[in-house]
Parts: C-alpha cells; structure tokens; sequence
C-alpha cells in the first residue's frame, strides 16, 4: 500500500486548522474553569 | 482562512512555494516584545503584593500577552508597506506575503477583543479598561498617527509599551497607585533614549521608509543630545520607588549601578559621531563588509556596525538590559517577600 503524497498547501493548511482548533477548546476550557473559580465556594453549600 | 502562497527567492531554487503556517500569525503577533510586555505586567501584578489566584493571575497574564499581540498585529497590517522598505521589518509575514493584510487586520480586532472581554469578565474591568486603551493607543494613535507624523512618535507612543505594569497591578488589586505609576513611568522614560540609540544606526532605513524618527528629521547630533537630557531624567527616576516603598535595597544596588553604567554609555555616545556617516551597505544587500573579520563573522541579515556607532548600539544593548534588571530586583523583592525601603517617611 503506498501512501498518496501530502499536497503543502494542505498540509500547510491543515496545520493552521488544527491550530485555531485547539486554540478555541483552550478557550472554551479557561472560560470554564475561571467561572468555577470565581464562584468559588458560593456553589459547593448548595449541592 | 485563506491560503496565502509566496515565491520565496532561494539560491538553488528560485520556485519555491512557501504556503502560510501558524506559526507565521504567531509572528504577527510580535512573540518578542510579548515577552517582555509579560515580563513587565508579570512584575506589576506581584509588585503589588496582593494574593490574587494562581489561575486568575495566569489569566490576567494570557489577556495582557493576547492583547499585546492583537496590537502587534493591527501595527503589522497598517504598517506592511514601510515595513516592506526596511531591512529589519521586510522578512515579516506581511510584507512577504505569506499572510493577507485582511487577515493580520482580522486576527488583532478579534484578539483584541478577546482580551479585553476576558479581563473584565474574569478579573476586574479596571485592568479591562486599562487593556484596551493600551490597544488602542498603540493601534490607532502611536501606529496610525503618530509614526509617521512627528519625531516625538517613540517619546509620546512609548506610553502604550510602559502601562503592561499598572494594568498587572490593577489585575491583582482593583486599582491603580502611584507607584503602579512609578513603574510606568520609568518604561516611559527608558523608550526615548532606547529608541533613538536603535535609530542612531539605522536612521538610513526610517529615511528610505519615510518614518520620521529623530536622527532622520533633527540629525544624529541632535538625537545624541536627546540621548542624554532623558537619561539624566531616567537615572534619578528609576531611583524614586526606593523612596516610595516599591523597591528595596537589592533594587537600589540595581537601580544605582545600573544606572552608573547607563550614563556612561549615554554620555560616550553623546560625544561620539554616532549615526554622522551615512549607512553604507549597497541597498541590495543585508552585509556590508567592513573588514575581513567582520565580513566573516557577519550572516545574512545581521547587522555589522563600525566605528562610533558601537556606542550606540552598546547603549541599545544595555538599555534592554537594564530595564530586565530593574524588574526583575522588583520581582525578585516581591517573590522572595524582601522588605521595600521607604526613604521618604
């Protein structure tokens, strides 16, 4: 089985994908947890 | 996003395609001066010594970083063109081509307003606030105004690059004192004599360019002079937080040695020729040969100065030197819990 050679532009493109990807879970997830923070002990006697 | 492509000029290989990566918007958004702007801010936030969350103060640091970098970027989209004409700026992304001017534009608007919406949302809306007038103000009104209008441009746009530390400060307090101030007023007096050293030895570059700075409208003398008058300004400044309980005496040692060293090399290019012969590098070409032995030392790119503009260009060095230092005796004093003199009181 012989592998398809990458074109560099897709690669050089998916590379930037995968960047911006990762870029908006960091986001998603620091959002997350800042908000945990800043509730902080306001949430716990609730549950 | 778009596919940017380039025809990057290549001695074995003329052809060569040169497709954008990440990490050419990375480099728009200046990694460099980020650090430093981290560095400062990093200082401020502890210097204040107020417990602030680990996490909140790690956030605080990634909205500054962020928001230095959009401004990198916004500066690196309006200013492509004179950056195309200047051998220290024409290798970046926007001038080669490898990113769209549409693009770095996009990438600093959004990261700009990240920033700022984190800030004010995750920590306090008085270091959002002071975020985004630095944006701004480095943006709109040292970028695209002040650059290319008067030779004042580095002495009044240095306050964009000097206010990382009281914007720490407020992260970690929710407000802003005089010796947050103290701190940045000294970056703001360290820009002019930082800066016009640099331009000493490439005013041939702002002049092809059309940037106004001091040695290319007032002459080489005049910006020596300059040199100095703010160094003799600098030096009592960078003194004052040992009298306003900001530093202690690691930071005086600091501050007054450093501070020795600073006037010396101020007062050897005041009264050296530096930036009086014209830049004599062939325009086409990165490396002039000065000798043999500099000829071989030099690479492609990398400056080589001679004579009397060694003196301006050892005060550059120094100069980033000992605004490392004084920040970090302010760290170091604030990690270690060192007690802060108060020669006033």
């Amino acid at each position: 089985m012989t592998r398809k050679p990458v074109d560099p532009a897709t690669k050089a493109r998916s590379g930037r994908n995968i960047a911006l990807g990762l870029g908006l879970v960091a986001f998603v997830i620091l959002v997350f947890v800042v908000t945990l923070v800043k509730l902080g002990g306001n949430v716990g006697p609730h549950f | 996003m778009a596919q940017p492509t380039v025809l990057i000029p290549d001695d074995e290989a003329t052809d060569t395609v040169r497709h954008a990566r990440w990490q050419d918007y990375f480099q728009l958004m200046k990694p460099r001066v980020m650090s430093l702007v981290v560095f400062t801010a990093l200082t401020g936030m502890l210097a204040a010594r107020t417990p602030i969350h680990p996490l909140l103060g790690a956030v605080a640091v990634l909205c500054i970083a962020i928001g230095a970098g959009a401004s990198g970027a916004l500066n690196m989209w309006y200013d492509a063109d004179i950056d195309a004409k200047m051998r220290r700026t024409r290798g970046r992304p926007v001038p080669m081509g490898l990113v769209k001017g549409e693009e770095a534009a996009t990438l600093g608007v959004v990261l700009s307003l990240l920033s700022v919406m984190l800030m004010g949302m995750a920590i306090n809306w008085l270091a959002a606030g002071l975020l985004a007038f630095t944006i701004v103000f480095y943006a709109v009104v040292y970028t695209m105004w002040l650059k290319r209008w008067t030779a004042q441009n580095i002495v009044i746009g240095g306050l964009a690059g000097a206010l990382p530390p009281v914007i720490g400060w407020a992260a970690a307090t929710g407000h802003a004192p005089l010796n947050a101030w103290l701190m940045v007023l000294i970056i703001f007096l360290w820009t002019p004599p930082h800066f016009w050293a640099l331009s000493l030895y490439i005013s041939t570059d702002y002049a092809k360019a059309g940037v106004p700075m001091l040695p290319v409208v007032k002459g080489a003398r005049e910006t020596r002079k300059q040199i100095l008058l703010y160094t003799l300004v600098l030096i009592p400044v960078c003194l004052a937080p040992v009298f306003t309980g900001l530093g202690g005496w690691l930071y005086l040692a600091v501050s007054g040695l450093g501070g020795l060293v600073f006037l010396t090399l101020a007062l050897r290019v005041f009264r050296s020729t530096a930036g009086d012969a014209a830049d004599p590098r062939p325009a086409d070409r990165d490396l002039y040969e000065v000798g043999e032995a500099e000829a071989k030392r030099g690479k492609p790119g990398q400056r080589v100065v001679v004579g009397d503009a060694k003196h301006a260009r050892n005060l550059f060095a120094f100069s980033i030197l000992y605004l490392f230092a004084l920040f970090a005796a302010l760290l170091a004093e604030a990690v270690l819990g060192l007690k802060a003199l108060e020669l006033l009181s």
